[in-house]
């Protein structure tokens, strides 16, 4: 309220109405519902897996459900146990560490030389990288799960990695990164007689940092977050899936629980939720990027 | 210019690792699905350890007359006709969101959230919402548009739940736009703004007359985005309806998809040439985002 009144007679002057407080409520009223559209799913959930389901309540009973008379943290242990969700959540673990790692190495190895070298072919490399982008890959998943059974990497978490980690969009922010750095200091170190690698990891990865985590963070969120492609791979798999795709699997399961799998479905999304609040800003100008 | 082969070798071994996976993970197959489609590989030719058999067009012969791609195909265009439609409503929330009003960070942040949601937890989330005795029907009743005894599960209502499919897309998609909406708003000068007001334009006149016009290339890059993403829609469709009811809810990656990976009867060959379709069409959309995008540039 007071930024908004203290800030705007030093615009423009415009004579004071009843508009100004009705306009602010209703933007407040909007912004409102719209949050509610938002975020509904998420309150519920939560709701719900905090409902203590000894009780014996449905999670229908509206608008009783909404607001659990009886909270307990019991159905987030249950779940733990019974659907052994700490196996899960491990394999997310390890497949989403495997795809950040493996990402921000290849990415930075291959803007390294993209930014700073001149050789040749490096016009063509960097044309055939932008392809990427623009061929659409409407059939690459056939072909990729004939090859990673041929390769005996089918239902491996190797198999749902390697095939995300040589991307366009880490090679070309970590280019862009690189080439924002001053030509001066390469020079001063290569005097010194730095190899190239010493070079990149000590002076261009440390520079480089926010991008680092800006293409970390987006990998994590997206690798968390996958279904489509850890499901293909792993489908014969089963106890190898991440929860992504396990989480599916419990809601289809013969004694369906959706105390329990509200309760899954909270630990699933609250990684991603504090690597999103804490990195906000990061992601958000990511996004744009991505798009520019 | 001097080529040094010290510092080429260099940078081909940096570079090797990326561009081994890109091979190997893109464009083999890009090429090799591309092949597949004017192949015969069905299933039982798989099993048998045959290689795929030349048969020119006869896949896309079948795909084309099969009415369950047609039906598919026509899934897929209602849906990248209605999703980038409703995904214009960014541009009125990114308005709304633009000014720098108390609390407005967690409003922006609370409507990315979505975004950042897997569409597996979308479903599980959702079909709460959808479900005959959910949150939905509830609403509707409160509101006096129905009765309990005429409520039934969006999800398995053959008129309804590609809305309720389209309904999720939009969810998990409008912050996203939003975001790039705002960037576009931030980039709009303030004094064509404060001019406007001087001239005494309503707040509507200003959105129609200063903001429309100069976020022009932004709503464009949106609708297009959305509309090729749109196509590619088959995540949503495969967690809460698997193509279902009655095939209502089926897209054109869902056929592709399905062709290649359920039922016994899997077949390679269809599947690539309903791929390359579809690859045909995302292809026609991106050459038309990218001539937009350059005349834009220009301007």
């Amino acid at each position: 309220m007071s930024a908004r009144t203290a800030a705007a007679p030093a615009r423009v002057a415009r004579p004071v109405s009843w508009r100004r407080p009705v306009n602010t409520a209703l933007r407040y009223a909007l912004l409102g519902v719209i949050l509610i559209f938002a975020v509904f799913p998420f309150v519920w959930t939560l709701a719900i897996a905090l409902t203590d389901k000894t009780a014996g309540s449905s999670i229908y009973a509206f608008p009783q459900s909404l607001l659990p008379r009886r909270v307990t943290l019991h159905n987030f242990v249950d779940v733990y146990r019974t659907f052994s969700l700490g196996k899960y959540l491990w394999n997310s673990v390890v497949i989403t560490g495997l795809t950040v790692l493996g990402t921000l190495l290849v990415s930075a190895l291959a803007a390294y030389p993209l930014a700073r070298f001149r050789f040749p072919g490096r016009g063509a490399i960097f044309g055939l990288i932008v392809l990427t982008l623009v061929l659409p890959g409407e059939t690459t998943f056939i072909v990729n799960t004939l090859t990673l059974k041929n390769l005996g990497l089918l239902g491996t978490h190797a198999g749902v990695v390697l095939p995300t980690i040589a991307g366009a969009f880490g090679i070309f922010l970590m280019r862009q990164a690189f080439l924002a750095i001053p030509a001066a200091l390469l020079e001063a170190a290569r005097l010194d007689g730095a190899s190239e690698l010493t070079i990149l990891t000590r002076i261009m990865l440390p520079l480089t940092r926010p991008s680092l985590a800006a293409l970390g963070i987006f990998t994590t969120v997206t690798t968390w977050n996958a279904y489509f492609w850890p499901m293909l791979v792993l489908s014969g798999a089963p106890d190898k899936a991440p929860l992504a795709v396990a989480v599916l699997k419990l809601k289809g399961q013969f004694n369906y629980d959706p105390f329990n799998i509200a309760a899954g479905s909270i630990i699933m999304m609250l990684p991603v939720l504090l690597v999103f609040l804490a990195a906000q800003r990061l992601f958000l100008r990511g996004m744009e990027g991505a798009v520019k | 210019m001097q080529v040094h082969w010290r510092q080429s070798l260099m940078s081909y071994t940096f570079l090797a690792p990326a561009l081994i996976l890109l091979a190997v993970f893109t464009f083999y197959p890009l090429l090799y699905g591309a092949y597949l489609g004017f192949t015969e590989y069905s299933g039982a030719r798989f099993a048998n350890h045959l290689p795929p058999q030349w048969v020119g067009l006869r896949n896309f012969e079948t795909v084309l007359g099969d009415p369950l791609f047609r039906t598919a195909l026509a899934n897929s265009v209602k849906y990248l006709l209605v999703v980038p439609a409703l995904q214009l409503a960014s541009l009125a929330v990114a308005v709304l969101v633009a000014k720098n009003i108390p609390g407005i960070a967690l409003f922006r942040a609370a409507y990315y959230v979505p975004v950042i949601t897997s569409v597996s937890l979308a479903a599980v989330m959702w079909e709460w919402v959808f479900n005959r005795e959910g949150t939905l029907n509830w609403l509707l009743k409160a509101l006096h548009l129905t009765t309990p005894e005429a409520a039934f599960g969006w999800l398995n209502s053959e008129h309804w739940a590609f809305w309720a499919v389209m309904l999720v897309t939009f969810w998990r998609g409008f912050g996203y736009y939003m975001v790039l909406y705002l960037a576009g708003l931030q980039a709009i000068p303030e004094e064509l703004e404060e001019a406007a007001i001087l001239d005494g334009a309503s707040a509507w006149q200003r959105f129609w007359r200063v903001t429309v016009p100069l976020m022009r290339p932004t709503i464009l890059l949106c609708t297009l985005l959305s509309t090729i993403a749109a196509l590619r829609v088959l995540e949503e469709v495969l967690v809460l309806t698997n193509g279902g009811p009655l095939n209502s809810t089926y897209t054109a990656l869902m056929y592709v998809y399905a062709k290649a990976f359920q039922g016994f009867d899997f077949d390679y060959g269809v599947a690539s040439a309903a791929g390359l379709v579809v690859a045909l069409v995302a292809l026609l959309l991106s050459a038309l985002n990218f001539r937009f995008f350059h005349r834009e540039e220009q301007a």
